[in-house]
């Protein structure tokens, strides 16, 4: 759009939306935007606040007393919780580059025209999305033939593929690389891999970021999985531990490496709500840390990814 | 044996080529596809639970051949239990409602963002906006009982400071069709305002000078500019999601009202009724049967619905 164009349209904006309409806008905005945000700075505020205020007044935006006494709770007896940290960590990473590597590989030759199963294999991942065995039949097949129990591989696996990003980075690939560029790539003699990842790949980053991104807050908010093929509580991941503090406040205390009188005496003097409170702090920071610089990413890849391939 | 002549050694080569290419992409797509076939077609076989007895056998294969058929026992079973009308209601109606309420706001949030000047104010609204489809709702749900918990919720010492008697929420399934609704729209309206604002910023400018030189107020301008631009858009997101109108969002429907039973009425859905019966009662084969039957209505709508948006214009259609 050149200049000229987008400044006449500002100018013919300008004169068609009055100043009233443009507050209410603004009123509209102002506020969803703000309520979008404030219920985690409400539990930040929780969390720092001193328990029996809590007790006394339930919980607000400005406690009586504040404390760090759900943070000192966490450190002196966070085993499990260090130990989910970990575990969401390492899926995280694991599953994210695994997931990448089998997206980009995927959805390559459903791009190139001179690929004679094509159609096979966009089929066969499309329709997927269109029938499928439900939960019942997958749980079973990957618990009891797979061996998904119990183990890391149970809260990789479940996640690697999606058709749906196989779809975007297909898209990526068909509105940036020309064909021209493989053509020239193997009359140069460069085989099909070579040509993938030295040429198409990395003018292709874009692209594989928002799918990177979007696989990894996946994996950080994984807890489904979790709950279907995890008992064990070394494997536990973030969401999964904050989920079973739902019901069961001592779970961590629970736990721990702890034991006897010293365990007791944590329990029973635990912040119970300001400790739950504090745990999604835990969780959500990482990702609100990270956020202001990976939502462009993710909005230019799925604009280019939606529009219809 | 006989050397081929030496006109055809070319093309002998070339055949090679292309062989080796067609393989060489071939093994691209296979851990991908190995894992389909693993994950998403073997499972499809499962499907046979739902007409089978419930008997557990050492392998999963052994369950497969050897247990008992029961035609269409579980199915039966599915619609005779008091849940079924309740569950099957809930689904349709929370995803009919949300389909238009989301598509409304999102799309007036896109076109009213559109019209901000001040492009840093309108970055901020859009950044501000998008935070919370990264949020779980594991901890969304922990941010719901901040306000609504039964004996610290902000909302319930409010209503206690104004002398009302507070509302038990965890027990009330009165209200729960709003504050599921709210929750939605909260974590959802983001991303589809983003998805419709790009489509609206990549209108030709153009367009809007030309009406606008006809005398076109604002709204006219919207009604006959924006929005048919947004039409072909709007009806695939449409039927992309009236093709899951009998799926939900499993996690706003457990994790938020904390799987809290007297609130069943109002939150069961299909889904969570199918990972209930699994995980509570271990009934494989009547959640099976659910799942099925779940697949199958999702199947034949989307099925409609492309054909009908087909006939009427090839353009809107999914596949």
């Amino acid at each position: 759009m050149s200049v000229a164009k987008s400044a006449s349209r500002r100018a013919s904006r300008l004169t068609t939306v009055g100043p009233g309409a443009e507050a209410v806008f603004h009123l509209i905005l102002g506020l969803f935007s703000l309520a979008c945000v404030v219920p985690f700075i409400f539990v930040i505020i929780i969390s720092f606040s001193s328990e029996p205020a809590i007790r006394a007044n339930g919980f607000s935006f400005l406690p009586a007393a504040w404390s760090l006494d759900a943070y000192r709770f966490v450190m002196r007896l966070g085993d499990q919780l260090w130990r989910s940290y970990f575990n969401s960590f390492f899926i995280t990473v694991v599953g994210t580059a695994l997931s990448v590597l089998i997206c980009v590989l995927y959805a390559y030759p459903l791009f190139r025209r001179d690929y004679k199963y094509r159609g096979f294999f966009t089929f066969f991942s499309f329709f997927t999305t269109l029938f499928g065995g439900g939960l019942v039949p997958t749980y079973m097949v990957s618990k009891f033939m797979l061996g998904l129990s119990d183990n890391y591989a149970a809260l990789i696996v479940p996640l690697l593929v999606s058709p749906f990003y196989i779809i975007v980075m297909r898209t990526f690939y068909s509105s940036t690389v020309p064909e021209a560029l493989i053509e020239s790539a193997s009359i140069d003699g460069s085989g099909e891999y070579r040509t993938l990842f030295q040429i198409i790949l990395p003018i292709c980053l874009p692209g594989i970021a928002t799918i990177a991104l979007l696989n990894a807050l996946a994996y950080w908010n994984e807890w489904f999985i979790a709950m279907l093929y995890i008992t064990k509580p070394q494997y536990i991941p973030l969401q999964y531990l904050l989920m079973r503090m739902q019901n069961q406040a001592d779970f961590l205390a629970r736990n721990s490496s702890m034991i006897g009188a010293e365990a007791v005496n944590l329990v029973a003097n635990q912040p119970t709500e300001t400790l739950r409170m504090a745990l999604v702090v835990f969780i959500v920071l990482p990702i609100a840390c990270a956020y202001p610089f990976f939502q462009r990413f993710i909005i230019s890849g799925l604009t280019i990814g939606s529009v219809k391939g | 044996m006989t050397r081929a002549p030496a006109a055809t050694r070319p093309i002998l080569a070339h055949n090679l080529a292309r062989r080796k290419k067609t393989l060489l992409l071939t093994s691209m797509a296979l851990p991908g596809a190995l894992w389909l076939l693993l994950l998403r077609y073997l499972p499809m076989f499962g499907l046979v639970f739902a007409f089978q007895t419930d008997r557990i056998r050492p392998t999963l294969w052994d369950r497969v051949i050897k247990n008992a058929w029961t035609g269409f026992k579980n199915f039966e079973f599915l619609f005779t239990t008091s849940d079924s009308w309740r569950m099957v209601r809930n689904t349709i109606a929370y995803n009919a409602v949300w389909i238009v309420l989301g598509l409304v706001v999102s799309v007036a949030f896109a076109i009213i963002l559109n019209e901000i000047p001040r492009k840093f104010l309108g970055k901020t609204y859009q950044t501000l906006m998008f935070f919370p489809y990264f949020i779980s709702w594991v901890v969304v749900s922990y941010f719901v009982f901040a306000f609504l918990s039964p004996d610290k919720g902000l909302l319930t010492f409010w209503q206690r400071s104004l002398g009302q008697t507070p509302v038990d929420w965890y027990n009330t399934p009165g209200p729960w069709p709003y504050v599921l609704t709210l929750a939605y729209l909260w974590k959802n309206v983001g991303y589809s305002c983003i998805l419709y604002l790009a489509a609206i910023t990549g209108i030709d400018a153009s367009q809007y000078e030309a009406a606008g030189i006809d005398g076109a107020t604002k709204w006219q301008q919207v009604r006959f500019v924006t929005l048919p631009h947004l039409r072909n858009m709007i009806i695939i997101l449409l039927i992309m999601s009236v093709g899951k109108i009998f799926n939900s969002d499993f996690g706003l429907f457990y994790n938020v009202p904390r799987d809290s039973g007297p609130l069943f009425s109002a939150t069961q859905v299909v889904d969570t009724f199918v990972y209930r019966a699994l995980a509570k009662t271990g009934n494989v084969g009547m959640s099976t049967a659910a799942g099925l039957f779940q697949n199958v209505v999702n199947f034949v709508v989307i099925m409609l619905v492309n054909t009908l948006f087909r006939k009427i214009d090839p353009e809107t259609a999914l596949f």
